[in-house]
């Protein structure tokens, strides 16, 4: 027995290992421990009070038995026992067995915590360390009641030690993950970020992690760490590789500390001090540079610490998503890591690539990377890095290489691992939809799904061909045309029966001219195939033969024999009887007129999320569908109250589900066969609208565009790199015609370009707003108009939002901005004398009519620059009204549909104080002070 | 932040396992397998990230690991932590379970063909205290070589100071005196530990 000679003093547990080992069987194993068991419970329950010594072994052996995954019920005691002991050993072994065997007793609980509380006040560094360990090692509920106030405390008090200060950095984290609100933010926050600046290295690491977490929530409060973090970080890249000493690791100056900050800055936008943001770019462009400058030593150590560093630098670089040249850079040399001899790499190039390719600057340099990866698919040994490289591939698509990546990824079906198969298809599926310039294109990428890979096609993939097909009169006859050739092979899966029954049944006529394809050789296509489907399909099938009957009458005989056969009439399945019996009934009854009418061509479907694109995400979770469209969505779906709306009201109407059928065919006759589409499509509708709620928050800059456009009404409201917004607009009397212009400035065509105008609840009664959508796609350089007309119904504060999404290349935009209908477009100016003017100025002496705003003066004070905004304001400018000729006054009449209201107004600048006195007078208050505010912005 | 560390061997025996979210006992278990199985239908030589497995949060989750000799050292991370940085940690790791016995308590028996897999459950304690002076509450709260391997030092004076139970010889102590401490990590002679550890040049 070699193995006792090891032990290290105790003997007894050295022995026991050995035993344990030693046993030939389980049941040997479960034997020996059991005897173990007894032997310490009895220890323990035993008049002798047992030393330290033996409680420690004891404990020992409990925990083996616990690792080799046995319950341990008993201990708990003697291990808080030990916890109270002076002997740091006995202590230790105490703390441990509390960390690992984490028991939420609470009765127990409450002795830990006063043991630890102990520790914490001992001032031994050393107990203070056990006890902050144990802490954040259990992290429980009821410790964050005790500690929470505590940890904060010792973690900023100057006397603590660097060690001791590093553990309640890292305690303090695990107690504001576990229970955040008993974490108070307080004065100890800024002094936490403070230790960004500390000596010691460890700290700050320990601090770093401690504030990344604590920002995430809280961005405001830790706003001052990003400048710490930028000059921290300088100070590391910028380093020689011995300054650091103990913290260089293998040549590279700390590189556990440099991707702790550089994940700190990503929890904030780029800094807005040029100064900061000039340093960062520097570092940046240090970590870039020094990643391919040649390796300081051969060992794999050395290479991994500089390259998580350059990670993590890309990473930061994304995530910004400002520096064109970083970008780029990032992409070219992540380029160079696809080819690299390290599976590692590869794979971590592939990844970080996926998230390039949603930023509008990179993915067009992600893109030439096409081969490469495609080659990845190819070749790569390790189905981890293949999975990164469908990722990639899926990422980097658009409209120029979709049918080159469907292609490949369809061919990597083939062989591809089980475990990811269904993923595939439905990328597959995505990708051929999103794509598709030609739908005869998508059918057959879809039918080769299907032959493929049928087993994984999801009921989604099937039903969104058809809904496509529908929708799509171009396609139909080809569809028929190839599910018809399909359903020729010997052997077809189901998903392709059910998808060619659909699809004959609806468009069957078109190619019913081809004596090849007769009615009767569809008929006796389909039929053949019948016995071999399962229920639900056979109840398709079913569907199909009543629409042949519509719409082949030659048929009408065959089809009824077929009905009315036994296994037909009398099958076992209620639904398949069902649906035979009457639809036997319904083509001997009904005339041809009402035939034709019940089983009409489906209606179009409306156009919605693509019910697979749901399904991806729901596999896949929201973070890793890099899509920046899906991730937006993912919240509008959230919304809606759960997982997935779309998809289910979608298969609710698209299913050629079998109680739809009958129901249409019972309740109302003339109804079409299938769903009906009005209760159907409205409730998608609904749902969809609710989900463009999710609008982008307001363009940076809308306000000041907003407040050009009070007193004019033509010219730019928005502007970016890829889109420009026009207005021009009209009012008369209480009615308006605004036109609006969208702009395409980039050479891309944008997709699904949807505006849409949001008016606010209270908003929605007030103001009128009607406009006709505009065509989903703008071409590059092109540009579209869209016509708003525009009532108002009574007096109004807010403002409509203009939400425009769009797709541009491969990624998802989302813009909103103020459309500029203010209260004020409803004025028609009066004239009227001095008199009238002050004898009306008198009537509207009540408190509430009148709202006064006293303001500096933003702009020049230019007379006639001020009479041109007055009048541009709607009213009419009275001159030589007001006995002091250095002011202004105006006079108008707001009209809304149910009223008009009055308004006299009076400016008197004061040049000395650069000041300003607007006065409102109307008869209604929340006009006045509509007005005065939208009036009080212009000078 | 580290959800859990795990280790076991070729078998599939846990050797270490350290959870740092709270799991019920039987669900530690049932991880630990479902774990061993994902990395053990693994080559070597292939990339050493994967996805999570169900139990612990699939894809959102990844496991970071190393088969190294008769053990795969299995780290179970969020997204917050960088792969390439784990992996070099389970480095750093396997020269402190390696080395630190040796130095601490006695020099080994040399014909244990797998003295790294027993050091861990000979040691076991022990081995949860290096552990805990690298990953506090699933953080890692120290990567200095130097640092960590003083805060061994000073427990192991303190136990002697105690005295009894597992007083350190003499010449261990020495030994931890005479090792060229800043060497170590960057120049750990990993053929010395090769006599023991046959494949250990797959990392290399």
């Amino acid at each position: 027995m070699p193995a006792v000679s090891k032990g290290d003093g105790m003997r007894g547990l050295a022995v026991f290992i050995s035993d344990i080992r030693n046993c030939k069987s389980k049941e040997a194993e479960i034997k020996r421990i059991n005897k173990e068991l007894a032997n310490i419970r009895s220890k323990f329950k035993g008049d002798k009070a047992l030393d330290g010594y033996s409680k420690k072994k004891y404990v020992c052996k409990l925990l083996f038995i616990f690792l080799l995954g046995h319950d341990i019920d008993f201990g708990h005691m003697e291990a808080v026992n030990l916890l109270s002991s002076n002997r740091y050993t006995e202590k230790q072994i105490g703390y441990l067995f509390i960390s690992v065997l984490v028991n939420s007793n609470s009765e127990l609980i409450r002795l830990i915590n006063n043991a630890i509380k102990n520790d914490l006040a001992s001032r031994n560094p050393t107990f203070m360390g056990l006890a902050l360990h144990c802490i954040a090692n259990v992290g429980s509920r009821e410790m964050a009641e005790a500690f929470a106030g505590e940890v904060p405390k010792i973690l900023v008090a100057g006397d603590t030690m660097d060690s001791v200060k590093q553990s309640a950095a890292l305690c303090l984290l695990r107690l504001y993950r576990t229970s955040p609100d008993l974490v108070p933010m307080g004065d100890w926050t800024s002094r936490v970020v403070h230790l960004l600046n500390d000596q010691h290295l460890g700290v700050v690491t320990a601090a770093t992690s401690l504030i990344t977490t604590l920002a995430q929530k809280n961005p405001e409060e830790f706003k001052t760490s990003v400048s710490l973090a930028v000059s921290r970080l300088s100070r590391i890249v910028t380093s020689a590789s011995t300054d650091l000493q103990d913290y260089t690791y293998y040549f590279v100056p700390a590189p556990w500390l440099s991707v702790k900050l550089l994940r700190l800055l990503q929890c904030y936008p780029p800094p807005e001090d040029p100064a900061v943001r000039g340093r960062l770019t520097e570092c940046l462009e240090t970590i870039l540079n020094k990643a391919q400058e040649p390796p300081k030593s051969k060992k794999v150590q050395h290479s991994n610490a500089k390259n998580a560093v350059l990670f993590e630098a890309i990473s930061l670089i994304i995530h910004h998503d400002s520096e064109p040249n970083l970008l780029v850079r990032a992409c070219n040399q992540l380029g160079q890591f696809l080819q690299h001899r390290e599976t590692n790499l590869r794979y971590l190039a592939l990844e970080s690539m996926c998230t390039l390719a949603s930023s509008e600057f990179s993915h067009e340099a992600v893109k030439t990377h096409i081969d490469t990866v495609i080659n990845a698919l190819k070749t790569e040994r390790d189905v981890s890095v293949r999975q990164r490289a469908v990722d990639l591939l899926y990422a980097m698509c658009d409209r120029s290489n979709a049918q080159q990546i469907v292609a490949e990824m369809l061919s990597y079906l083939e062989t591809a691992d089980y475990s990811i198969r269904e993923e595939i298809v439905l990328k597959v599926a995505i990708l051929a939809e999103k794509y598709a310039v030609d739908y005869a294109w998508y059918v057959d990428t879809i039918l080769n799904l299907i032959r493929i890979a049928g087993d994984y096609v999801s009921e989604e993939v099937w039903y969104r061909v058809i809904q496509i097909v529908i929708n799509r009169d171009d396609v139909q006859g080809y569809a028929a045309k190839t599910v018809f050739e399909a359903l020729q092979a010997p052997a077809c899966h189901e998903n392709l029966v059910k998808v060619g029954g659909y699809i004959l049944g609806e468009f069957g006529n078109l190619i019913a001219g081809d004596p090849r394809s007769s009615p009767l050789v569809q008929f006796n296509l389909l039929h053949s195939k019948f016995h071999l489907c399962s229920v639900p399909t056979r109840a398709l099938l079913l569907s199909t033969y009543i629409k042949f009957v519509n719409l082949f009458p030659e048929v009408k005989t065959t089809i009824q024999d077929v009905l009315r056969s036994d296994s037909q009439l009398k099958n076992a399945d209620v639904e398949l009887q069902q649906r035979a019996v009457e639809y036997l009934r319904l083509s001997t009854v009904a005339s041809t007129d009402i035939l034709a009418t019940v089983l009409e061509e489906m209606p179009p479907f409306p156009e919605r999320e693509s019910s697979i694109l749901a399904k991806l995400k729901k596999k896949k979770g929201p973070s890793t569908v890099t899509d920046l469209e899906d991730t937006k969505r993912e919240r509008s779906v959230d919304v809606n109250g759960g997982p997935e709306p779309a998809p289910a009201s979608t298969s609710a109407a698209s299913t050629p589900s079998p109680s739809a059928d009958l129901l249409g065919l019972g309740a109302a006759p003339a109804a079409p066969a299938g769903p009906p589409p009005s209760s159907g499509g409205g409730l998608l509708v609904d749902v969809f609208s609710d989900s463009a709620s999710a609008v982008a928050p307001l363009a940076p800059g809308s306000e000041d565009n907003f407040a050009r456009f009070v007193c004019k009404n033509n010219g730019v409201l928005f502007e970016n790199q890829l889109l420009q917004i026009g207005l021009k607009s009209e009012f008369r009397q209480n009615l308006g015609r605004m036109f609006i212009f969208y702009g395409n400035k980039t050479s891309t065509q944008f997709l699904n370009f949807t505006p849409t105008l949001i008016c606010p609840d209270d908003l929605q009664s007030r103001l009128n707003l009607q406009t006709k959508p505009v065509d989903p796609t703008v071409d590059g350089g092109a540009q579209v108009q869209q016509v708003v007309n525009i009532e108002c119904v009574s007096d109004f504060t807010e403002a409509p939002v203009l939400n425009i999404q769009f797709r541009y290349g491969g990624t998802f935009q989302n813009v909103s901005v103020q459309l500029p209908i203010t209260l004020n477009k409803f004025f028609q100016p009066t004239e009227m004398s001095s008199q009238d003017f002050f004898q009306r100025w008198k009537q509207l002496s009540n408190p509430q009519q009148e709202v006064q705003n006293i303001f500096k003066a933003k702009h020049p004070m230019d007379t006639e620059i001020t009479k041109a905004k007055i009048i541009g304001f709607g009213s009419a400018l009275l001159e030589e009204v007001d006995p002091n000729p250095a002011n202004f006054v105006g006079a108008g009449i707001i009209h809304t549909k149910t009223t008009q209201i009055g308004c006299l107004l009076r400016l008197e600048p004061n040049l000395q104080a650069q000041m300003y006195r607007l006065t409102l007078r109307t008869s209604k208050e929340t006009v006045s002070q509509r007005l005065c505010e939208l009036l009080s912005q212009q000078f | 932040m580290i959800q859990a560390i795990l280790v076991f061997n070729n078998h599939g025996k846990p050797r270490l396992v350290r959870f740092y979210q709270h799991f019920p006992e039987e669900i530690q278990q049932q991880i630990v397998r479902e774990t061993f199985h994902l990395v053990l239908k693994r080559d070597d030589n292939i990339c050493n990230f994967l996805e999570g497995g169900s139990l612990i949060g699939g894809s959102d989750y990844k496991l970071i690991y190393r088969h190294y000799a008769t053990l795969y050292f299995v780290f179970c991370v969020d997204s917050s932590e960088s792969e390439l940085g784990i992996l070099d940690l389970i480095q750093h790791l396997l020269i402190f379970f390696l080395i630190a016995p040796k130095v601490f308590v006695e020099t080994l028996d040399k014909c244990f063909e797998n003295v790294c897999e027993l050091d861990l459950i000979f040691h076991m304690d022990k081995v949860h205290y290096i552990l805990q002076e690298v990953v506090m509450g699933g953080m890692v709260l120290e990567t200095n070589m130097n640092e960590i391997v003083a805060q061994i030092e000073a427990q192991n004076r303190l136990e002697k100071s105690e005295g009894g139970l597992s007083a350190a010889p003499a010449r261990a102590v020495s030994a931890v005196k005479n090792i060229n401490l800043p060497e170590i990590p960057r120049n750990i002679n990993i053929g010395d530990l090769n006599i023991k550890v046959p494949n250990l040049s797959q990392f290399v």
